[in-house]
């Protein structure tokens, strides 16, 4: 009993090892609207993807070299994730696990999308990857449903941050 | 003021720029435009339009493909839709705008072997040059337009989402599409007309 113990706490150890990636929380809408409406000086990249978005996943790298390339700037990468909350456990913690994922990941828990995209952005169709740029404290804000390439993402950034 | 001016010309350049990087989500059909007719071939290689159906009252546009998941998800009920709605006058038609060189697994082969599989009761055509989506103003897929004949012209009556909840039809409790038909089928305009849904990129040919 205590061997099998101690082989499922090794176990533990070495699946939380790899990347020490972020912890997923799961949120609804009116968390995620908090979040987006902090009167900071912080400017937020928000990025809503999904597992089983090949564009997404592409660019997804993207993010995270921003988030280190900007870290201690003023500017936080938050990844939202639009997949199935029934995908928690089966999907998302491994695939930000697998990736070892350092930004931000929340889990947008709503089910139906014409209730809440409005509401995160008007301009927003519906296609994945989309992603929002905002500072508050300089009421700026910008919207891109498009996949990023590294230079594109960067200089959308450097453009929002002039 | 002087400090000024540059602030309003970077945030012009910023809303010009993020208006040229967004496509097709500020462009394309609003509910009541007119909806050009298009030749598409089908997947048994017969071009079709929406004038070639004379029956027909209106039709069931979708965007849709073979390889999102999202449109994989809502498959059977855009079968069913064409089921319910093809003997009121309305049906379906399905549109794959994906370019199949970003999209392995969209090719007009796969589009024919997934119709055969599935066995399509509608139109499935291939949207090559993405001239229609891009007139529709698609964005992804799955993407629903209604449109209604009106005399010579066809008219675009709703646009959106099929239902509430893509994961589990059983735990749908809105059908937008649907709700929309019954108004539209008793000749008045849909009580909500636009909805919105999450759905893939569409696959856009890299220019």
């Amino acid at each position: 009993m205590m061997h099998k113990f101690i082989l499922l706490a090794l176990a533990c150890c070495l699946l939380a090892l790899p990347g020490q990636a972020q912890r997923v929380a799961v949120v609804r809408l009116p968390e995620l609207q908090r979040r987006l409406s902090q009167p900071s000086d912080t400017t937020y990249v928000v990025n809503f993807w999904a597992t089983w978005c090949a564009p997404c996943v592409k660019e997804l790298p993207n993010f995270e070299q921003l988030n280190r390339a900007y870290a201690g700037r003023k500017v936080k990468v938050l990844l939202v994730s639009t997949d199935y909350a029934s995908q928690l456990d089966k999907k998302v913690r491994p695939f930000v696990a697998r990736r070892g994922l350092r930004s931000e990941v929340l889990l947008l828990n709503e089910t139906d999308p014409n209730t809440w995209m409005d509401k995160v952005d008007s301009q927003w169709s519906g296609a994945l990857p989309f992603t929002l740029m905002i500072n508050n404290k300089r009421q700026k804000r910008a919207s891109f449903e498009q996949e990023f390439t590294q230079p594109e993402l960067t200089a959308a950034l450097q453009q929002f941050l002039q | 003021m002087k400090k000024l001016l540059p602030a309003l010309a970077a945030c012009l350049l910023l809303a010009l720029s993020s208006f040229m990087m967004l496509r097709t989500a500020a462009t394309g059909y609003q509910v009541g435009d007119k909806a050009a007719d298009f030749q598409l071939k089908n997947v048994d290689g017969k071009l079709v339009s929406l004038a070639s159906n004379k029956a027909a009252k209106g039709y069931i546009v979708v965007f849709t493909c073979n390889t999102c998941p999202y449109a994989k998800a809502y498959e059977q009920r855009i079968i069913d839709l064409h089921t319910k709605y093809a003997p009121q006058g309305y049906p379906v038609v399905a549109i794959n705008p994906n370019d199949p060189a970003v999209a392995p697994g969209d090719s007009f082969a796969d589009m024919q072997k997934r119709a055969k599989e599935k066995k399509y009761g509608f139109p499935y055509l291939q949207d090559e040059s993405q001239e229609v989506a891009r007139q529709y103003g698609a964005t992804r897929t799955p993407h629903l337009y209604v449109v209604s004949r009106q005399g010579n012209d066809f008219v675009v009556s709703y646009i959106g989402a099929i239902d509430d909840n893509s994961e589990d039809a059983k735990l749908v409790k809105t059908k937008y599409l649907e709700n929309a038909m019954t108004d539209i089928l008793a000749g008045k305009p849909a009580t909500v007309g636009a909805t919105k849904a999450i759905g893939c990129t569409i696959k856009w040919k890299k220019a």
